[in-house]
């Protein structure tokens, strides 16, 4: 912007008109160093034999240094320094993508070719056929959606209410040096921690108590996840509930208004879309958890809906078993793996529209 | 509607920490009582104890009797909620509630006290508390619009509407116009004159013409130094207090000879 407004700005010092201004490079010096930056590198690499990864690091390192020295030349040193930090910050940047994009391109490459309509309402599995003794496999992953819809249903109607009100209670009613709100942060912070697979054989190793042995259950599935989300749930209400200012609270009380309806009719609304995001995000969380699923609720082809008795097939379940024990049609079970996956991005993308869309809702209005 | 408050010998603690000390001072009804002093001698500390506010903040608490025309707030099962609904407050910074519109603002305390109210009677309701907050005009076209889009002056009065929806004896005010600017100050000071026709009102001020303006009778509070307890040093009719106060402090502070 600035760069515009001042005419002959390259002109490194001498009589100005304006006693502000000072030397500029052009506005689209980046641009311009990252191209020559680009060309240099791939000029160098093809010397001494080119390949893509070189390519992009030596081109990140020649535009640094580039910009660096054109800049402290040309402007100062400040400036230069900004430019460099800037330029480091966006690489740090686009590293983290890569991961990110990598990963989203290559589920969705893998699992776009199983994606149709009969896999998602279609009971997939092996079919063997006692006239030709051939096994077929049958794409469909209704029984994993049904699945997966139940048990992380049931864990979120298990977690949210706990969570919410134990975040209340250490907010709203706890002392923060009380002893009780100190013990249940402290376990709160381990529990966030916890290994989801610990949480699995915990599940398991309860229900084979109460029901004996084979106890998969999709319940005891999300008896597992729930010991994944209540933390999880507990801490993101904690933090909505402490930005929620005081002077609300005070300006309730001292209207005659009782604590209990201070929290439900004044904190509660206030910070309900930050507390309805954080339950969302806690449901996508733990949608994808596989291992503790996979202890828990086992893994089966057949359909079932009851969540306490019998193994129930969950998306992530279908992926990882999809890969590990494939059936005799290798591709095809390769194939609904990779279809797995892709339903459970979808899925969890689809929940993460529903959080913001939800938060925009019920976000208060009007505020400057 | 409007009640005497007498204080006795109350004492007033963070934790530990002794905040206000000693405190004697009888508020006589249908009157502007200013409190004025440097920051931190306690004024609004002390404020906080005439509604029971104060004990909202962990490890609060006083030592002595506040009497509101005869009943001490302090004896034992004393509810802090139903003197609250006697004694409103109004706060230095305004706070409406920002889930709710103006309307359901002014309604918050009789809602919120879960109060059955017909339509009509909380339109009535809305309409006299804004009137009597002297927003009604302002206000009357869009009642169902959030209260956090009002002006910093309005806001203010919004929450004056709010405070007296809930038809209070006392209403107390931590420096309602520190934030605002002189005409809403001078709206807010012309309402502070009506009201006092129905409420015993306390009002904490840096301003000392506005405590000329607005009070008849002011209570300089004082401290000797940080950490020390503050002390109500002299209590007495407005003009005694700016033109021929008794202690030397007193007449330190109002000239502007301060510290
Ligand atoms: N929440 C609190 N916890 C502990 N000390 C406090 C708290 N609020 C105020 N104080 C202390 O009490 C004293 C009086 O403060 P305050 O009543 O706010 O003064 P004023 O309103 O006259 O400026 C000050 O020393 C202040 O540090
Ligand atoms: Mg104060």
């Amino acid at each position: 912007m600035s760069a515009t407004a001042i005419p002959n700005s390259r002109r490194p010092r001498g009589p100005v008109p304006n006693a502000l201004t000072s030397a500029q490079l052009p506005r689209f010096v980046e641009l311009y160093t990252l191209l020559a930056a680009l060309a240099v590198s791939a000029a160098v690499l093809a010397m001494i034999g080119f390949n893509i990864v070189g390519w992009l690091v030596l081109t990140a390192v020649i535009y640094l240094v580039g910009l660096g020295i054109l800049s402290s030349v040309v402007e100062n040193r400040r400036k230069a320094t900004d430019r460099v930090i800037r330029g480091v910050v966006t690489i740090a940047f686009l590293l983290a993508l890569i991961p990110l994009v990598s990963t989203l391109v290559t589920v969705i490459a893998g699992g776009a070719p199983a994606l149709t309509w009969d896999f998602i309402t279609k009971t997939g599995g092996s079919v063997f056929n006692p006239q030709t003794l051939k096994v077929t496999v049958v794409q469909g992953a209704w029984q994993a959606i049904v699945g997966t819809l139940i048990v992380t249903g049931i864990a979120a109607v298990i977690s949210i209410p706990i969570g919410i009100l134990a975040a209340i209670y250490l907010v709203e009613y706890a002392q923060p040096t009380q002893w009780m709100a100190r013990t249940v942060t402290f376990l709160v912070d381990v529990m966030t921690g916890i290994p989801s697979i610990v949480a699995g054989l915990f599940a398991f190793s309860l229900f084979t108590l109460i029901v004996g042995p084979k106890a998969f259950s999709g319940f005891s599935a999300s008896v597992a996840l729930s010991v994944l989300m209540i933390p999880i749930v507990i801490r993101s209400t904690e933090e909505m509930l402490k930005l929620v200012s005081n002077d609300l609270r005070e300006a309730s009380f001292a209207l005659g208004v009782t604590k209990f309806s201070t929290i439900v009719r004044i904190v509660l609304p206030t910070a309900i879309a930050g507390i309805i995001t954080g339950v969302m995000l806690a449901i996508s969380r733990v949608i994808g958890e596989t291992a503790p699923i996979f202890i828990a609720a086992s893994f089966t082809d057949n359909f079932n809906a009851n969540p306490f008795s019998g193994a129930m097939q969950t998306l992530p379940v279908m992926a990882y078993s999809g890969y590990k024990f494939p059936s005799q049609d290798i591709a095809a079970s390769y194939q609904s793996a990779w279809g797995a996956a892709l339903l459970l991005v979808i899925l969890v993308v689809i929940l993460n529209l529903i959080a913001r869309i939800v938060a925009r809702v019920f976000a208060p209005k009007g505020l400057r | 509607m409007s009640k005497r408050i007498n204080v006795n010998d109350l004492d007033v603690y963070y934790s530990d920490f002794l905040a206000v000390e000693g405190v004697n001072m009888t508020i006589e009804p249908r009157t502007v009582t200013a409190f004025i002093g440097p920051s931190g001698c306690g004024k609004s500390t002390f404020l906080r104890t005439l509604n029971r506010m104060h004990e909202v903040i962990p490890g609060a608490h006083v030592d002595g009797e506040v009497y509101i025309d005869g009943d001490n707030l302090y004896a034992p099962g004393v509810d802090p909620v139903s003197v609250r609904r006697q004694v409103g407050m109004v706060f230095q910074r305004a706070n409406p509630f920002p889930t709710m519109s103006i309307r359901d603002n002014v309604l918050a305390g009789v809602r919120l006290n879960s109060k059955r109210m017909s339509k009509s009677d909380a339109d009535d309701l809305v309409e006299t508390s804004l009137k009597g907050a002297n927003l009604w005009n302002e206000v009357k076209d869009r009642l169902h619009l959030p209260g956090s889009g009002l002006s910093g002056g309005q806001q203010q009065r919004l929450c004056i509407a709010r405070a007296i929806a809930v038809a209070p004896d006392i209403l107390l005010m931590d420096e309602p116009c520190s934030a605002l600017d002189p005409i809403s100050t001078l709206a807010i000071e012309d309402l502070i004159e009506e009201l006092k026709r129905e409420y015993t009102i306390v009002i904490v001020t840096h301003n000392m013409q506005q405590a000329t303006r607005v009070s008849d009778k002011t209570a300089f509070f004082n401290i000797a130094g940080t950490g020390k307890p503050g002390k109500l040093i002299e209590y007495d009719d407005t003009a005694t207090i700016f033109t021929k106060p008794s202690v030397q402090a007193t007449e330190d502070y109002v000239s502007g000879r301060f510290g």
